[in-house]
Protein backbone atom coordinates (compact mmCIF):
# COMPACT_ATOMS: atom_id res chain seq x y z
CA UNK A 1 0.00 0.00 0.00
CA UNK A 2 1.62 2.85 -1.38
CA UNK A 3 1.74 6.05 0.82
CA UNK A 4 0.22 8.17 -2.32
CA UNK A 5 -3.12 5.93 -1.60
CA UNK A 6 -5.69 6.85 0.74
CA UNK A 7 -5.43 3.72 2.14
CA UNK A 8 -1.42 3.45 2.14
CA UNK A 9 -1.79 6.62 5.23
CA UNK A 10 -4.61 4.99 7.22
CA UNK A 11 -4.39 3.60 10.76
CA UNK A 12 -2.11 0.17 11.35
CA UNK A 13 -5.88 -0.44 13.29
CA UNK A 14 -7.56 -0.07 9.73
CA UNK A 15 -5.17 -2.06 8.03
CA UNK A 16 -6.07 -4.92 10.15
CA UNK A 17 -9.13 -5.19 9.78
CA UNK A 18 -9.28 -5.11 5.92
CA UNK A 19 -6.68 -8.05 6.70
CA UNK A 20 -9.42 -9.46 8.20
CA UNK A 21 -11.72 -9.12 5.69
CA UNK A 22 -9.07 -10.26 2.60
CA UNK A 23 -9.28 -13.81 5.03
CA UNK A 24 -12.81 -14.04 4.48
CA UNK A 25 -12.37 -13.82 0.45
CA UNK A 26 -13.76 -16.33 -1.76
CA UNK A 27 -16.26 -17.72 1.44
CA UNK A 28 -19.80 -17.61 2.21
CA UNK A 29 -20.99 -15.48 5.25
CA UNK A 30 -23.74 -17.21 6.66
CA UNK A 31 -26.82 -15.38 9.11
CA UNK A 32 -27.68 -18.27 11.65
CA UNK A 33 -30.13 -17.21 14.73
CA UNK A 34 -28.36 -20.11 17.24
CA UNK A 35 -25.50 -22.52 18.12
CA UNK A 36 -27.04 -25.27 16.57
CA UNK A 37 -27.17 -23.05 13.14
CA UNK A 38 -23.98 -21.91 13.49
CA UNK A 39 -22.40 -25.15 13.67
CA UNK A 40 -24.32 -26.37 10.97
CA UNK A 41 -22.71 -23.24 8.85
CA UNK A 42 -19.10 -23.78 10.18
CA UNK A 43 -19.19 -27.64 9.38
CA UNK A 44 -20.83 -26.60 6.11
CA UNK A 45 -17.72 -24.53 5.19
CA UNK A 46 -18.90 -20.96 6.17
CA UNK A 47 -15.63 -18.58 6.47
CA UNK A 48 -18.04 -16.66 9.00
CA UNK A 49 -21.09 -16.66 10.66
CA UNK A 50 -23.69 -13.36 11.50
CA UNK A 51 -24.86 -14.12 14.67
CA UNK A 52 -28.82 -12.40 14.28
CA UNK A 53 -32.10 -13.10 16.49
CA UNK A 54 -34.58 -13.21 13.17
CA UNK A 55 -32.97 -13.61 9.30
CA UNK A 56 -34.08 -10.55 7.40
CA UNK A 57 -37.13 -12.85 6.11
CA UNK A 58 -38.48 -12.92 9.31
CA UNK A 59 -38.16 -9.54 10.42
CA UNK A 60 -39.35 -8.88 7.18
CA UNK A 61 -42.82 -10.83 8.20
CA UNK A 62 -42.72 -9.84 11.53
CA UNK A 63 -42.80 -6.45 11.00
CA UNK A 64 -41.82 -3.86 14.12
CA UNK A 65 -38.24 -2.47 14.74
CA UNK A 66 -35.67 -4.82 14.77
CA UNK A 67 -32.73 -4.16 16.59
CA UNK A 68 -29.15 -5.62 17.85
CA UNK A 69 -29.08 -8.92 19.08
CA UNK A 70 -29.43 -10.12 23.07
CA UNK A 71 -25.65 -10.82 23.64
CA UNK A 72 -26.62 -13.79 25.47
CA UNK A 73 -27.08 -15.44 21.67
CA UNK A 74 -24.64 -14.04 20.71
CA UNK A 75 -22.50 -15.38 23.17
CA UNK A 76 -23.57 -18.89 22.50
CA UNK A 77 -22.53 -18.59 18.83
CA UNK A 78 -19.31 -17.30 19.90
CA UNK A 79 -18.33 -20.17 21.43
CA UNK A 80 -20.18 -22.69 19.75
CA UNK A 81 -17.60 -22.33 16.56
CA UNK A 82 -14.12 -21.38 15.65
CA UNK A 83 -14.94 -19.27 12.45
CA UNK A 84 -15.34 -15.46 12.86
CA UNK A 85 -18.53 -14.77 13.92
CA UNK A 86 -19.96 -11.22 13.25
CA UNK A 87 -23.04 -9.47 14.47
CA UNK A 88 -25.45 -6.29 13.60
CA UNK A 89 -25.93 -3.08 14.71
CA UNK A 90 -28.87 -0.20 13.62
CA UNK A 91 -27.11 2.50 11.64
CA UNK A 92 -26.00 5.11 13.83
CA UNK A 93 -26.22 3.14 16.73
CA UNK A 94 -22.75 4.14 18.57
CA UNK A 95 -23.77 2.54 22.00
CA UNK A 96 -25.06 -0.90 20.11
CA UNK A 97 -21.61 -1.16 17.99
CA UNK A 98 -19.86 -0.74 21.27
CA UNK A 99 -21.61 -3.61 23.56
CA UNK A 100 -20.68 -5.70 20.46
CA UNK A 101 -17.02 -4.48 20.27
CA UNK A 102 -16.87 -5.36 24.20
CA UNK A 103 -17.97 -8.81 23.17
CA UNK A 104 -15.28 -8.99 20.83
CA UNK A 105 -17.83 -9.70 17.61
CA UNK A 106 -14.90 -9.93 15.11
CA UNK A 107 -16.89 -7.98 12.34
CA UNK A 108 -19.74 -5.55 12.97
CA UNK A 109 -22.49 -4.98 10.15
CA UNK A 110 -24.02 -1.23 10.72
CA UNK A 111 -26.70 -2.47 8.84
CA UNK A 112 -29.93 -1.44 6.85
CA UNK A 113 -31.63 -4.91 8.03
CA UNK A 114 -32.31 -3.42 11.26
CA UNK A 115 -34.11 -0.70 11.57
CA UNK A 116 -31.73 2.78 11.43
CA UNK A 117 -31.12 4.71 14.61
CA UNK A 118 -30.20 7.75 12.88
CA UNK A 119 -31.32 9.36 9.82
CA UNK A 120 -28.59 11.40 8.97
CA UNK A 121 -25.39 9.73 10.14
CA UNK A 122 -23.63 6.55 10.23
CA UNK A 123 -21.40 5.21 13.19
CA UNK A 124 -17.29 7.04 12.92
CA UNK A 125 -15.76 3.66 12.65
CA UNK A 126 -12.18 4.70 12.62
CA UNK A 127 -13.04 4.90 16.44
CA UNK A 128 -13.20 1.44 16.82
CA UNK A 129 -10.86 -1.25 17.08
CA UNK A 130 -13.36 -4.18 15.31
CA UNK A 131 -13.91 -4.02 11.86
CA UNK A 132 -17.25 -2.94 9.88
CA UNK A 133 -18.99 -3.62 7.35
CA UNK A 134 -21.68 -1.93 5.50
CA UNK A 135 -24.34 -1.84 2.83
CA UNK A 136 -24.21 0.44 -0.68
CA UNK A 137 -26.30 0.61 -3.10
CA UNK A 138 -23.78 2.61 -5.54
CA UNK A 139 -19.85 4.29 -5.69
CA UNK A 140 -20.87 7.36 -3.67
CA UNK A 141 -22.73 4.88 -1.04
CA UNK A 142 -19.90 2.60 -0.77
CA UNK A 143 -17.08 5.52 -0.44
CA UNK A 144 -18.70 7.76 2.24
CA UNK A 145 -18.53 4.50 4.74
CA UNK A 146 -15.25 3.46 3.68
CA UNK A 147 -14.61 7.31 4.36
CA UNK A 148 -15.76 6.63 7.83
CA UNK A 149 -13.52 3.46 8.45
CA UNK A 150 -15.47 0.78 7.02
CA UNK A 151 -13.35 -2.24 6.65
CA UNK A 152 -15.27 -4.36 4.23
CA UNK A 153 -18.43 -3.27 1.34
CA UNK A 154 -21.36 -5.69 0.72
CA UNK A 155 -23.88 -4.19 -1.18
CA UNK A 156 -27.10 -4.18 -0.38
CA UNK A 157 -29.38 -6.20 -2.38
CA UNK A 158 -32.87 -6.62 -1.01
CA UNK A 159 -32.29 -8.65 1.80
CA UNK A 160 -35.41 -11.75 2.68
CA UNK A 161 -36.72 -11.66 -0.11
CA UNK A 162 -34.52 -14.46 -2.08
CA UNK A 163 -34.76 -12.31 -5.28
CA UNK A 164 -31.28 -11.57 -6.65
CA UNK A 165 -32.45 -8.76 -8.82
CA UNK A 166 -31.29 -6.25 -6.75
CA UNK A 167 -27.86 -7.35 -5.47
CA UNK A 168 -27.30 -7.82 -9.41
CA UNK A 169 -28.62 -3.95 -9.68
CA UNK A 170 -26.46 -2.79 -6.74
CA UNK A 171 -23.45 -4.81 -8.14
CA UNK A 172 -23.34 -3.12 -11.73
CA UNK A 173 -24.21 0.15 -10.19
CA UNK A 174 -20.80 0.21 -8.22
CA UNK A 175 -18.95 -1.35 -11.04
CA UNK A 176 -20.20 1.29 -13.62
CA UNK A 177 -19.11 3.87 -11.02
CA UNK A 178 -15.75 2.61 -10.94
CA UNK A 179 -15.12 2.29 -14.44
CA UNK A 180 -16.11 5.72 -14.84
CA UNK A 181 -13.34 7.14 -12.42
CA UNK A 182 -10.93 5.39 -13.78
CA UNK A 183 -11.79 6.66 -17.31
CA UNK A 184 -12.11 10.52 -16.03
CA UNK A 185 -9.57 13.03 -16.67
CA UNK A 186 -8.19 14.64 -13.53
CA UNK A 187 -10.15 18.19 -13.52
CA UNK A 188 -13.60 16.10 -13.60
CA UNK A 189 -12.64 14.20 -10.24
CA UNK A 190 -13.61 16.72 -7.98
CA UNK A 191 -16.74 17.64 -9.44
CA UNK A 192 -17.86 13.72 -9.42
CA UNK A 193 -16.22 13.67 -5.81
CA UNK A 194 -19.56 16.64 -5.14
CA UNK A 195 -21.85 14.63 -7.56
CA UNK A 196 -21.70 10.97 -5.75
CA UNK A 197 -21.08 12.72 -2.05
CA UNK A 198 -17.85 10.61 -2.05
CA UNK A 199 -14.62 11.70 -1.03
CA UNK A 200 -12.27 12.93 -3.22
CA UNK A 201 -8.99 11.34 -2.04
CA UNK A 202 -10.97 7.99 -2.38
CA UNK A 203 -11.66 8.88 -6.33
CA UNK A 204 -8.03 9.52 -6.75
CA UNK A 205 -7.27 5.87 -5.77
CA UNK A 206 -9.73 4.28 -7.32
CA UNK A 207 -8.52 6.15 -10.52
CA UNK A 208 -5.30 4.42 -10.05
CA UNK A 209 -6.29 0.96 -8.93
CA UNK A 210 -9.57 0.44 -10.44
CA UNK A 211 -11.12 -1.26 -6.88
CA UNK A 212 -12.28 -0.09 -3.95
CA UNK A 213 -9.33 0.20 -0.77
CA UNK A 214 -11.83 -2.55 0.90
CA UNK A 215 -12.80 -6.00 -0.17
CA UNK A 216 -16.22 -6.18 -2.14
CA UNK A 217 -18.42 -8.57 -1.18
CA UNK A 218 -22.38 -9.17 -2.03
CA UNK A 219 -25.41 -10.06 0.01
CA UNK A 220 -29.32 -9.03 0.06
CA UNK A 221 -31.60 -11.97 -2.35
CA UNK A 222 -28.88 -15.08 -2.51
CA UNK A 223 -31.02 -18.23 -2.44
CA UNK A 224 -28.91 -20.49 -4.84
CA UNK A 225 -25.51 -21.64 -5.52
CA UNK A 226 -26.15 -20.09 -8.94
CA UNK A 227 -27.22 -16.78 -7.22
CA UNK A 228 -24.06 -17.01 -5.15
CA UNK A 229 -22.26 -17.97 -8.42
CA UNK A 230 -23.83 -15.44 -10.75
CA UNK A 231 -22.56 -12.62 -7.96
CA UNK A 232 -18.86 -13.78 -8.02
CA UNK A 233 -19.07 -13.57 -11.93
CA UNK A 234 -20.13 -10.03 -11.46
CA UNK A 235 -17.17 -8.83 -9.55
CA UNK A 236 -18.30 -10.11 -6.03
CA UNK A 237 -15.01 -11.30 -3.76
CA UNK A 238 -17.34 -13.51 -1.53
CA UNK A 239 -20.85 -13.63 -0.78
CA UNK A 240 -23.48 -12.87 2.18
CA UNK A 241 -26.33 -15.55 2.65
CA UNK A 242 -28.87 -14.86 4.94
CA UNK A 243 -32.67 -16.07 4.92
CA UNK A 244 -31.82 -18.21 2.13
CA UNK A 245 -29.81 -20.85 3.78
CA UNK A 246 -32.13 -21.94 7.12
CA UNK A 247 -35.66 -20.73 5.16
CA UNK A 248 -34.75 -23.73 2.25
CA UNK A 249 -36.06 -27.47 2.77
CA UNK A 250 -32.37 -28.78 3.74
CA UNK A 251 -29.93 -26.28 5.26
CA UNK A 252 -27.18 -28.57 5.53
CA UNK A 253 -27.12 -29.20 1.49
CA UNK A 254 -27.75 -26.07 0.59
CA UNK A 255 -25.22 -24.26 2.64
CA UNK A 256 -22.63 -26.68 1.74
CA UNK A 257 -23.51 -26.30 -2.29
CA UNK A 258 -23.40 -22.58 -2.10
CA UNK A 259 -19.81 -22.41 -0.30
CA UNK A 260 -18.65 -24.72 -3.55
CA UNK A 261 -20.17 -22.60 -5.83
CA UNK A 262 -18.35 -19.84 -4.35
CA UNK A 263 -15.03 -21.58 -4.97
CA UNK A 264 -16.06 -22.96 -8.52
CA UNK A 265 -17.99 -19.84 -9.80
CA UNK A 266 -17.01 -19.82 -13.38
CA UNK A 267 -16.64 -24.12 -13.62
CA UNK A 268 -20.27 -24.47 -14.72
CA UNK A 269 -19.63 -28.47 -14.79
CA UNK A 270 -19.55 -28.31 -11.49
CA UNK A 271 -21.97 -25.98 -10.34
CA UNK A 272 -24.16 -28.17 -12.16
CA UNK A 273 -22.97 -31.26 -10.10
CA UNK A 274 -23.34 -28.86 -6.73
CA UNK A 275 -27.12 -27.44 -8.12
CA UNK A 276 -28.09 -31.19 -7.92
CA UNK A 277 -31.26 -32.28 -5.58
CA UNK A 278 -30.81 -29.55 -2.86
CA UNK A 279 -34.79 -29.95 -1.98
CA UNK A 280 -36.47 -26.26 -2.03
CA UNK A 281 -35.25 -22.91 -1.50
CA UNK A 282 -36.63 -20.61 0.10
CA UNK A 283 -40.20 -19.62 -1.15
CA UNK A 284 -39.06 -15.63 -1.80
CA UNK A 285 -40.70 -12.65 -2.40
CA UNK A 286 -40.54 -10.70 -5.94
CA UNK A 287 -38.86 -7.78 -5.36
CA UNK A 288 -41.33 -5.69 -7.68
CA UNK A 289 -44.09 -6.42 -5.42
CA UNK A 290 -42.44 -4.39 -2.34
CA UNK A 291 -43.55 -1.06 -2.07
CA UNK A 292 -40.38 1.51 -1.48
CA UNK A 293 -41.29 1.75 2.19
CA UNK A 294 -40.33 -2.06 2.67
CA UNK A 295 -37.22 -1.98 0.96
CA UNK A 296 -34.32 -2.17 3.75
CA UNK A 297 -31.88 -0.94 0.64
CA UNK A 298 -33.19 2.59 0.97
CA UNK A 299 -31.54 3.21 4.68
CA UNK A 300 -28.32 4.42 4.74
CA UNK A 301 -27.57 8.44 4.15
CA UNK B 1 13.75 -16.00 -11.16
CA UNK B 2 11.06 -15.37 -13.89
CA UNK B 3 10.52 -18.50 -15.42
CA UNK B 4 9.61 -19.83 -11.89
CA UNK B 5 5.92 -20.90 -11.92
CA UNK B 6 3.97 -20.82 -8.54
CA UNK B 7 0.80 -21.71 -8.05
CA UNK B 8 -1.55 -20.06 -5.06
CA UNK B 9 -4.30 -22.46 -3.34
CA UNK B 10 -7.21 -20.70 -4.10
CA UNK B 11 -10.10 -22.23 -2.65
CA UNK B 12 -10.86 -19.82 -0.10
CA UNK B 13 -9.00 -17.45 1.77
CA UNK B 14 -6.39 -14.07 1.05
CA UNK B 15 -5.02 -15.62 -2.02
CA UNK B 16 -4.90 -12.24 -3.89
CA UNK B 17 -2.62 -10.55 -1.67
CA UNK B 18 -0.19 -13.63 -2.35
CA UNK B 19 -0.80 -12.96 -5.63
CA UNK B 20 0.16 -9.53 -5.52
CA UNK B 21 3.58 -10.02 -3.66
CA UNK B 22 4.61 -12.80 -6.16
CA UNK B 23 3.96 -10.68 -9.51
CA UNK B 24 5.92 -8.10 -8.14
CA UNK B 25 8.54 -10.53 -7.53
CA UNK B 26 8.78 -11.44 -11.18
CA UNK B 27 7.31 -14.98 -10.99
CA UNK B 28 4.42 -16.45 -13.17
CA UNK B 29 1.35 -17.14 -10.79
CA UNK B 30 -1.13 -20.16 -11.03
CA UNK B 31 -4.57 -20.24 -9.24
CA UNK B 32 -4.93 -23.52 -8.11
CA UNK B 33 -8.23 -25.04 -6.91
CA UNK B 34 -7.99 -28.87 -8.63
CA UNK B 35 -5.60 -31.50 -8.50
CA UNK B 36 -4.60 -31.14 -12.23
CA UNK B 37 -3.93 -27.53 -11.23
CA UNK B 38 -1.04 -28.81 -9.17
CA UNK B 39 0.75 -30.16 -12.07
CA UNK B 40 3.64 -28.20 -13.76
CA UNK B 41 4.12 -25.80 -10.95
CA UNK B 42 7.64 -24.90 -8.88
CA UNK B 43 6.15 -24.32 -5.28
CA UNK B 44 2.69 -23.62 -3.71
CA UNK B 45 1.48 -21.31 -1.67
CA UNK B 46 -1.35 -22.01 1.02
CA UNK B 47 -3.01 -18.77 2.11
CA UNK B 48 -4.66 -17.61 5.29
CA UNK B 49 -8.40 -17.94 5.50
CA UNK B 50 -10.99 -20.10 7.29
CA UNK B 51 -9.08 -23.57 7.79
CA UNK B 52 -12.03 -25.11 8.38
CA UNK B 53 -13.79 -24.37 4.83
CA UNK B 54 -10.55 -25.09 2.98
CA UNK B 55 -9.87 -28.11 4.53
CA UNK B 56 -13.06 -29.49 3.60
CA UNK B 57 -12.80 -27.90 -0.23
CA UNK B 58 -9.51 -30.11 -0.47
CA UNK B 59 -11.63 -33.20 0.43
CA UNK B 60 -14.93 -32.46 -1.02
CA UNK B 61 -13.15 -32.31 -4.46
CA UNK B 62 -10.44 -34.39 -4.42
CA UNK B 63 -7.51 -32.43 -4.12
CA UNK B 64 -6.50 -33.64 -0.39
CA UNK B 65 -4.52 -36.83 -1.37
CA UNK B 66 -2.82 -35.03 -4.55
CA UNK B 67 -1.42 -32.12 -2.72
CA UNK B 68 -0.25 -34.49 0.19
CA UNK B 69 1.43 -36.88 -1.99
CA UNK B 70 2.76 -33.72 -4.59
CA UNK B 71 4.42 -32.57 -1.44
CA UNK B 72 5.73 -35.32 0.22
CA UNK B 73 7.51 -35.84 -2.69
CA UNK B 74 9.49 -32.48 -2.51
CA UNK B 75 7.07 -29.56 -4.01
CA UNK B 76 8.18 -26.48 -2.18
CA UNK B 77 5.05 -25.22 -0.38
CA UNK B 78 4.91 -22.02 1.85
CA UNK B 79 1.49 -21.92 4.22
CA UNK B 80 0.87 -18.93 6.07
CA UNK B 81 -1.64 -18.57 9.14
CA UNK B 82 -4.21 -21.36 8.11
CA UNK B 83 -1.84 -22.69 5.62
CA UNK B 84 0.28 -22.94 8.43
CA UNK B 85 -2.53 -24.77 10.58
CA UNK B 86 -3.12 -27.03 7.60
CA UNK B 87 0.82 -28.15 6.84
CA UNK B 88 0.51 -28.72 10.77
CA UNK B 89 0.40 -32.19 12.87
CA UNK B 90 -2.63 -32.17 14.38
CA UNK B 91 -4.82 -28.60 15.99
CA UNK B 92 -4.22 -29.06 19.80
CA UNK B 93 -7.37 -26.73 20.41
CA UNK B 94 -9.69 -28.72 17.96
CA UNK B 95 -8.63 -32.26 17.92
CA UNK B 96 -11.10 -33.28 15.26
CA UNK B 97 -10.49 -31.15 12.58
CA UNK B 98 -7.68 -32.56 9.93
CA UNK B 99 -4.69 -31.48 8.42
CA UNK B 100 -2.32 -32.68 5.82
CA UNK B 101 -0.03 -33.40 8.82
CA UNK B 102 2.96 -32.84 6.90
CA UNK B 103 5.16 -30.77 9.23
CA UNK B 104 6.16 -32.02 12.67
CA UNK B 105 5.02 -29.80 14.77
CA UNK B 106 0.99 -28.79 16.34
CA UNK B 107 -1.35 -25.82 16.90
CA UNK B 108 -3.76 -24.07 18.77
CA UNK B 109 -6.03 -21.94 16.69
CA UNK B 110 -6.77 -18.69 17.54
CA UNK B 111 -4.69 -18.66 20.04
CA UNK B 112 -3.86 -14.86 20.55
CA UNK B 113 -7.99 -14.05 20.52
CA UNK B 114 -10.32 -12.69 18.35
CA UNK B 115 -9.99 -10.15 15.81
CA UNK B 116 -9.44 -7.41 18.88
CA UNK B 117 -6.40 -9.12 19.20
CA UNK B 118 -4.63 -8.90 16.10
CA UNK B 119 -1.64 -7.62 15.99
CA UNK B 120 1.10 -6.48 14.13
CA UNK B 121 5.21 -6.72 14.99
CA UNK B 122 8.29 -6.47 13.82
CA UNK B 123 10.58 -10.03 13.72
CA UNK B 124 14.07 -10.71 13.07
CA UNK B 125 13.53 -14.11 10.68
CA UNK B 126 16.81 -15.86 9.98
CA UNK B 127 18.27 -15.45 6.66
CA UNK B 128 16.77 -12.58 5.86
CA UNK B 129 19.81 -9.88 7.53
CA UNK B 130 19.58 -7.92 10.43
CA UNK B 131 16.66 -5.51 9.22
CA UNK B 132 13.55 -6.49 11.08
CA UNK B 133 10.28 -7.67 8.92
CA UNK B 134 7.14 -6.16 9.41
CA UNK B 135 3.91 -8.81 9.86
CA UNK B 136 0.63 -8.74 10.52
CA UNK B 137 -1.10 -11.42 12.87
CA UNK B 138 -4.88 -12.35 12.40
CA UNK B 139 -6.72 -14.46 14.30
CA UNK B 140 -3.09 -16.31 14.86
CA UNK B 141 -2.61 -20.03 15.04
CA UNK B 142 -0.28 -20.80 18.08
CA UNK B 143 2.73 -23.27 17.40
CA UNK B 144 2.16 -24.95 20.76
CA UNK B 145 4.39 -28.37 20.62
CA UNK B 146 7.14 -28.62 18.10
CA UNK B 147 9.84 -31.29 17.04
CA UNK B 148 13.38 -30.97 16.95
CA UNK B 149 13.55 -31.41 12.78
CA UNK B 150 11.68 -28.12 12.48
CA UNK B 151 13.99 -25.47 11.99
CA UNK B 152 12.59 -22.05 13.53
CA UNK B 153 13.22 -19.44 11.71
CA UNK B 154 11.83 -16.45 14.04
CA UNK B 155 10.43 -16.29 17.45
CA UNK B 156 8.03 -13.66 18.92
CA UNK B 157 6.72 -13.37 22.65
CA UNK B 158 8.67 -16.57 22.94
CA UNK B 159 6.73 -18.77 20.08
CA UNK B 160 8.03 -20.09 16.79
CA UNK B 161 6.11 -17.86 14.85
CA UNK B 162 7.88 -19.30 11.45
CA UNK B 163 9.58 -22.31 10.81
CA UNK B 164 10.82 -24.55 7.70
CA UNK B 165 11.01 -28.15 7.51
CA UNK B 166 12.30 -29.70 4.14
CA UNK B 167 10.34 -28.30 1.36
CA UNK B 168 8.40 -26.76 3.38
CA UNK B 169 7.90 -22.98 5.00
CA UNK B 170 5.19 -21.77 7.42
CA UNK B 171 4.70 -18.77 8.87
CA UNK B 172 1.71 -18.02 11.72
CA UNK B 173 1.49 -14.58 10.28
CA UNK B 174 0.78 -12.63 6.87
CA UNK B 175 3.88 -11.08 5.21
CA UNK B 176 1.44 -10.72 1.89
CA UNK B 177 -0.21 -7.88 3.94
CA UNK B 178 2.51 -5.35 3.97
CA UNK B 179 4.56 -3.96 1.14
CA UNK B 180 7.98 -5.75 2.81
CA UNK B 181 8.40 -9.05 -0.33
CA UNK B 182 11.34 -10.50 1.35
CA UNK B 183 9.71 -13.60 3.04
CA UNK B 184 8.38 -14.34 -0.76
CA UNK B 185 12.07 -13.81 -1.90
CA UNK B 186 12.90 -16.40 0.78
CA UNK B 187 10.32 -18.85 -0.60
CA UNK B 188 11.36 -18.22 -4.45
CA UNK B 189 15.15 -19.01 -3.03
CA UNK B 190 14.12 -22.00 -1.42
CA UNK B 191 12.42 -22.87 -4.44
CA UNK B 192 15.69 -22.58 -6.18
CA UNK B 193 18.19 -24.19 -3.68
CA UNK B 194 15.95 -27.19 -3.57
CA UNK B 195 15.75 -27.54 -7.65
CA UNK B 196 19.50 -27.07 -7.26
CA UNK B 197 20.50 -29.86 -5.37
CA UNK B 198 18.02 -32.08 -6.90
CA UNK B 199 19.66 -31.26 -10.14
CA UNK B 200 22.84 -32.21 -8.78
CA UNK B 201 22.06 -35.63 -7.39
CA UNK B 202 20.88 -36.34 -11.00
Amino acid sequence: MSEKLWSGRQSAQWKKNVGLAEMLKGGVIMDVVNAEQARIAEEAGAAAVMALERVPADIRQDGGVARMSDPKMIKEIQKAVSIPVMAKARIGHIVEAKILEAMEIDFIDESEVLTPADDQYHIYKHDFAVPFVCGCRNLGEALRRIGEGAAMIRTKGEAGTGDIIEAVRHMRTLKEGIRKIQNMPNEELMTEAKELGAPFELLLEIKETGKLPVPNFSAGGVATPADAALMMELGAESVFVGSGIFKSDNPERRAKAIVEAVTYFNDYKKLAEISEDLGAPMTGINCDDLADNEKFAGRGW
Amino acid sequence: MSNLKIGVLTLQGGFDKHIESLVKLGVTVVKVREALELDGIDGLVIPGGESTTIIRLLKNFRIYDALRDKIVKGLPVFGTCAGMILLSSGITSHRDQETLNLMNYKVSRNDYGRQIDSFDALLNISGLGEDPVPAVFIRAPRITEIADSVEILSEYEGSPVMVREKNMLAASFHPELTDDTRVHSLFISMIKNLKMSVQNQI
